[in-house]
């Protein structure tokens, strides 16, 4: 008997052995360890044995079992490495090929501009406020400070409806109208649509996008113009940004001013880009005039501000150097997708 | 407004700056200077010289050979040009040297050209006598210049004496922005003045000395003036015997340089007196004003009118004219007439300094359409107490340059004197503005730089008429801040209370169309709001069609930008049809802009501005691409029910089978579909394309970002799939609409999985196969509820004529 055992557990390590494949240890398990297996037999032969012999006969055999089974473990975890490692092998691909893209569309660079312009203002506290594209004459005009007959009125070029309605010329008429409401202190921005009669070129459009600020509280002062504005140009342009105020001429605020920023083409010292001045015109800005504050019934007393309007498509056109303005309205995909 | 610097320089005689320096300091003051050229750019070793001895050269017919005395030798040159004789005094340019131009007075190079000794055809010649060209300027700055050939230098100048100098080209010309507020300083004078106070140096004003004979005008002239609200003041002196002849170099050669081409000497006095003084002035023919009389009036309603330049002008009641005692004569501040100008044989005139009324003449000008120098300065509100110096230092031109006999005394209408204005001072205020802390004496220094008066007593900054822009004290404080320096204010952010920031709800609802039209692969466009009225013929729009009511432009930039756009469809399919054909493919595009809709025609309120969400395709993309889109856009911004399509949405602009109306919630919220080929064909585009637009209004409505959490299924659910023989006339929407009304509170979810029209489909039907689960959230379902439910489903479907498949 227990030579029987010896010559299973021989043939049994040999097959294991030999195997080269998963099923064949599967197949080797059954005929070995199985119901109809050999080791099984063995132990239905027990009857033959004299039961004071057969706990030590049982005990071989669970050994023989035991190291079968052992056997069977060890060369299974061995072939299925091996299969994993062939099937690396085989699973290699060219990570080069091509990436499957899901063709994401891309942001108009006006609006890229804008979100840029509101991500900075919102996070000073300002509010976004939006008002009519068609708008009175009192709300572009008068209110902001530019009587019938006001010189200004001419260099706007207005698009008229009416004699009462305009296409508006800037965005500042919602300032006029929040302001109108009385809510103090007002901290905002209004950026949209306006439109100039000017013929289209490369550097003019008769619709184009502004945004204009506004800031109306106690103690409000040029000083304070200027630190938002900087604060501004150096988010908007770069840390090292510097900025130059010039004194200006705006009916809505006085006094007034103009502001450059250091090109950040060459930084400031010169370059095609800058005309060779180092400096590049950004906006418009002043204190609100006392006259605009009354009309819109706020004590110029008690109370002052400042506003300042900026251009979005200079600041589209200056930040991505795109040289032609009538780019921005054509729409041709293969412009759009460089932003 | 482009000014020499030496006629600054004439009013601020110890003004010594370098034009960089100057340009940076008077723009830092707020006189803007664009820019500058300096006249002597590219001129080098240019001097005067004498021609000793002109001999033809031996072997060229058209060139000569001359001996020039340049004050430290004679040298040879050889010239072509035909002008030059023995004796006269030339510029020369001598070996090494440079010159601006060439002869043809083409455009300069930005180098120069230099110029070498060499050989003309076997003659040494070792220098250039120079044109008028070859010095970077014109005839049109020295008239006296031969058309074609060397400028000849006055008789008495000394040979080796330096040319540029004596031709005055040692100067610089600086053009100006002006702001309109500033109308003093569109004079020489008025940026003289700026210029003496940002470099701390005297203005000195011209000097003018009494002028005229022992008569007396009002013997000559009688004027009146009967709108005095529009002519604030009117003076008018006489010159007689008049002598015409070239005003003397000096005068032409400002004129020029400030852009002014130099005629004679009257006609370039009273430019000259516009630019010194800002102020424009007028000559008559005293002897073609009838009656000898002039009448200040508006013109008749329907009066026409034919100004100097031969050009016949409509009137009305409101233009202002000025008339003789028989006829209108000229249009006042605009344009004088034909029938009073000034000719050649004129033996006496009438020079008028007036002040109108600036609104006036700016809607005057644009009514006539005739925009000159002069209404662009009236147009901005003239000083009247400026009209009498300016008149008198014409006249006092007229004597010095002996262009005629000055007739004594002025006709002055001026019923009320313009009063100096008065504004509160108080530094404290100032420094509050501006947040600085300056002292108030130097404040009161800046200001009598600016020749600014202050009363003591009254602590009143006193405002010079010339000086109308200063109205309060915060024109005042403009003052301080200039001349402080706006660089030396500091910078602070504003304290104050706390405020919250942010984008409205609208906004942030556009933000999520941007990102889904974006994810689906849609590239944002922008195109304009106003385009032609013939878009709605290209779109085949219905001839009663609501939308064709678009508010009109009444000065709009031509016919093809003169509505109000009341669809978004034609910017769309503009920039479709642009990319196609730049062969561009697969093409989505997007946008999201107002459309204006009247609520009535003529406007008399605004109108209803709808932002308008529309996406465009062609190429790899269909119907239900397009719908896709609309759906996710619906998702991303809470509109959780399920939209309905109805096919009946009657858009003539669409494909009749391929379109259909969004509703949601029972409303219309847009529409899509495919572009009808004809109006695809209208616009070029080669393809089939697509359209979606939504209106954000009333989508709005429907939007939300409040989310609830419902927990994630317990219990398992149990799918049953159908498989139905359905009457092509029978939409899926319909099978949907069954299944949802007929499951109950079961239903989780369904989906179409195969639709098939074919051979072994019965004619007239098609194949629709549902996959439909359902779900309770408190126990599993038994089949028993479910079979129920499916036959509640099937009868409704039998009801539309849709049987099982077998």
């Amino acid at each position: 008997m227990k030579d029987q055992l010896e010559k299973i557990k021989e043939e049994a390590v040999r097959q294991i052995e030999a195997s080269e494949a998963l099923e064949r240890l599967n197949e080797i398990r059954v005929a070995y360890l199985g119901k109809k297996g050999e080791l099984t037999s063995v132990l239905k032969g027990m009857k033959t044995v004299a039961p004071e012999d057969r706990p030590k006969v049982g005990q071989m055999v669970n050994e023989a079992r035991e190291m079968i089974e052992a056997k069977l473990e060890e060369t299974r975890q061995a072939l299925a490495k091996k299969a994993r490692e062939a099937q690396m092998k085989a699973e290699v691909i060219d990570v080069t090929l091509p990436a499957k893209k899901a063709n994401v569309g891309h942001r108009h660079p006006n609006t890229i501009a804008l979100e840029e312009l509101e991500r900075i203002f919102t996070g000073m506290g300002y509010e976004v406020v939006e008002g009519p594209e068609i708008e009175y004459d009192e709300y572009n005009f008068t209110k902001l400070n530019i009587p019938e007959g006001h010189p200004a009125k001419d260099e706007q070029d207005t698009f008229y409806i009416n004699k009462e309605i305009v296409l508006r010329t800037q965005t500042s008429p919602v300032q006029a109208r929040t302001m109108e409401k009385g809510v103090l202190p007002i901290r905002m921005i209004s950026p949209g649509r306006v439109f100039r009669s000017d013929e289209v070129d490369a550097t003019h459009s008769p619709s184009f996008h502004q945004v204009e600020g506004l800031v109306i509280d106690k103690n409000i002062t040029f000083a304070d113009l200027k630190g938002t504005l900087a604060e501004f140009a150096r988010e908007l342009f770069g840390e090292e940004t510097k900025v130059k105020f010039r004194p200006h001429h705006f009916p809505f605020t006085e006094p007034s001013a103009e502001m450059d920023v250091s090109c950040f083409k060459c930084g400031g010292k010169g370059c095609r880009f800058c005309k060779g001045t180092g400096w590049i015109e950004i906006l418009g800005c002043g204190m609100v005039h006392p006259h605009v504050l009354e009309m819109c019934k706020i004590d110029p007393e008690k109370y002052t501000g400042f506003a300042f309007g900026v251009g979005l498509e200079r600041i589209a056109l200056l930040k991505y150097e795109i040289d032609d303005m009538r780019l921005l309205y054509e729409n041709d995909v293969r412009f759009l997708k460089q932003f | 407004m482009n000014t020499a610097l030496s006629w600054i320089k004439a009013y601020v005689p110890d003004l010594d700056v370098t034009p960089q320096e100057y340009t940076d300091a008077m723009t830092l003051s707020g006189t803007k200077v664009e820019g500058y050229e300096c006249l002597d750019k590219n001129l080098e070793k240019i001097v005067v010289g004498r021609i000793e001895k002109i001999e033809r050269h031996p072997d060229a017919d058209k060139l000569i050979v001359c001996q020039v005395d340049i004050g430290t030798e004679t040298i040879q040159i050889v010239t072509g040009a035909p002008n030059v004789k023995e004796g006269d005094k030339v510029p020369v340019v001598l070996d090494g040297g440079k010159v601006a131009g060439g002869h043809d007075g083409g455009p300069l190079p930005e180098e120069g050209i230099k110029i070498k000794k060499g050989k003309l055809r076997g003659i040494e010649s070792n220098g250039m006598m120079c044109s008028i060209e070859e010095l970077g300027s014109s005839r049109d700055m020295y008239p006296l210049a031969p058309e074609s050939g060397i400028y000849i230098l006055p008789e008495d100048t000394p040979a080796g004496a330096d040319a540029v100098e004596v031709l005055g080209l040692h100067d610089t010309v600086f053009e100006y922005e002006i702001t309109s507020n500033r109308v003093d300083c569109y004079s020489v004078t008025g940026i003289a003045r700026e210029a003496a106070a940002t470099f701390h140096k005297k203005f000195i004003a011209p000097v003018i000395t009494p002028t005229g004979n022992s008569e007396d005008i009002h013997d000559y002239l009688k004027v009146s003036v009967e709108d005095k609200k529009l002519c604030q003041r009117y003076c008018a002196r006489m010159v007689k015997n008049i002598k015409l002849a070239p005003s003397p170099e000096w005068m032409q050669r400002r004129l020029a340089a400030s852009g002014i081409r130099p005629i004679n000497n009257l006609v370039d006095i009273t430019n000259y007196v516009m630019e010194e003084y800002g102020q424009p002035m007028h000559a008559y023919d005293y002897d073609l004003i009838a009656g000898h009389e002039i009448i200040v009036r508006c013109a008749k309603d329907g009066d026409t009118f034919q100004t100097l330049d031969g050009q016949v002008r409509n009137l009305d009641h409101t233009v202002l004219m000025i008339n003789d005692g028989e006829k209108e004569v000229g249009v006042a501040g605009i344009m004088g007439g034909e029938n009073s100008k000034i000719t050649d044989d004129v033996k006496t005139m009438v020079f008028e300094a007036a002040c109108f009324d600036g609104p006036n003449i700016r809607l005057s000008a644009k009514k006539i359409g005739l925009r000159t120098d002069a209404s662009g300065k009236f147009e901005k509100g003239l000083d009247p107490n400026n009209a009498q110096a300016a008149i008198d230092r014409a006249c006092q031109l007229v004597e010095e340059l002996g262009a005629g006999e000055v007739v004594g005394g002025m006709i002055d209408v001026y019923p009320e004197k313009r009063q100096e204005r008065r504004i509160p001072f108080h530094a404290d205020q100032i420094n509050k503005l501006l947040g600085t802390n300056i002292d108030k004496q130097d404040m009161l220094e800046y200001f009598s730089r600016l020749e600014l008066g202050f009363d003591q007593e009254s602590s009143e900054v006193i405002a010079p008429t010339f000086r109308q822009d200063l109205e309060r004290p915060a024109d005042i404080a403009e003052e301080v801040a200039r001349f402080y320096g706006y660089d030396n204010i500091p910078t602070t952010l504003p304290s104050g209370e706390a405020t919250m920031g942010g984008l409205p709800y609208k906004l942030r609802v556009e933000q999520t169309a941007r990102e889904i039209a974006e994810f689906c692969g849609f590239h944002e466009s922008m195109t304009y709001s106003f385009e032609s009225p013939k878009v709605f013929d290209k779109l085949l729009m219905e001839e009663d069609s609501p939308l064709r009511r678009a508010i009109e432009i009444s000065n709009p930039l031509g016919e093809d930008f003169s509505i109000m756009r009341t669809t978004p469809l034609h910017g769309m399919l503009n920039s479709l049809s642009t990319n196609y054909n730049r062969r561009n493919k697969n093409v989505r595009l997007y946008e999201l802009a107002n459309i204006y809709l009247p609520k009535a025609l003529p406007l008399t309120e605004l109108p209803d501005e709808r932002m308008q969400f529309v996406l465009g395709a062609y190429g790899e993309v269909d119907f239900f691409d397009m719908k896709g889109v609309a759906e996710e856009f619906f998702d991303k911004a809470g509109m959780s029910k399920k939209p309905h399509y109805d096919p009946q949405a009657q858009k003539p602009w669409l494909h009749p089978g391929r379109q259909a109306n969004i509703i949601y919630d029972g409303k219309t919220v847009g529409y899509l579909g495919e572009i009808h080929p004809d109006v695809a064909d209208n616009y070029k585009i080669g393809e089939k394309a697509y359209i979606a637009v939504l209106d954000m209004p009333e989508l709005l409505k429907c939007t939300t970002y409040d989310r609830k959490y419902t927990g994630l299924a317990k219990y398992p659910s149990v799918t049953r799939d159908i498989s139905m023989v359905v009457p092509k006339s029978i939409m899926v929407g319909q099978i949907e609409d069954v299944i949802e009304q007929r499951s109950g509170r079961i239903l989780e979810s369904y989906k179409l999985f195969d639709i098939y029209e074919g051979a072994q489909i019965l004619a007239g039907h098609k194949s629709v196969a549902y996959s439909i689960t359902f779900r309770a959230g408190d126990r599993t379902l038994e089949d028993k509820e479910v079979n129920k439910v499916m036959e509640k489903i099937l009868h409704g479907l039998r009801g539309l004529g849709i049987e099982l498949r077998a």
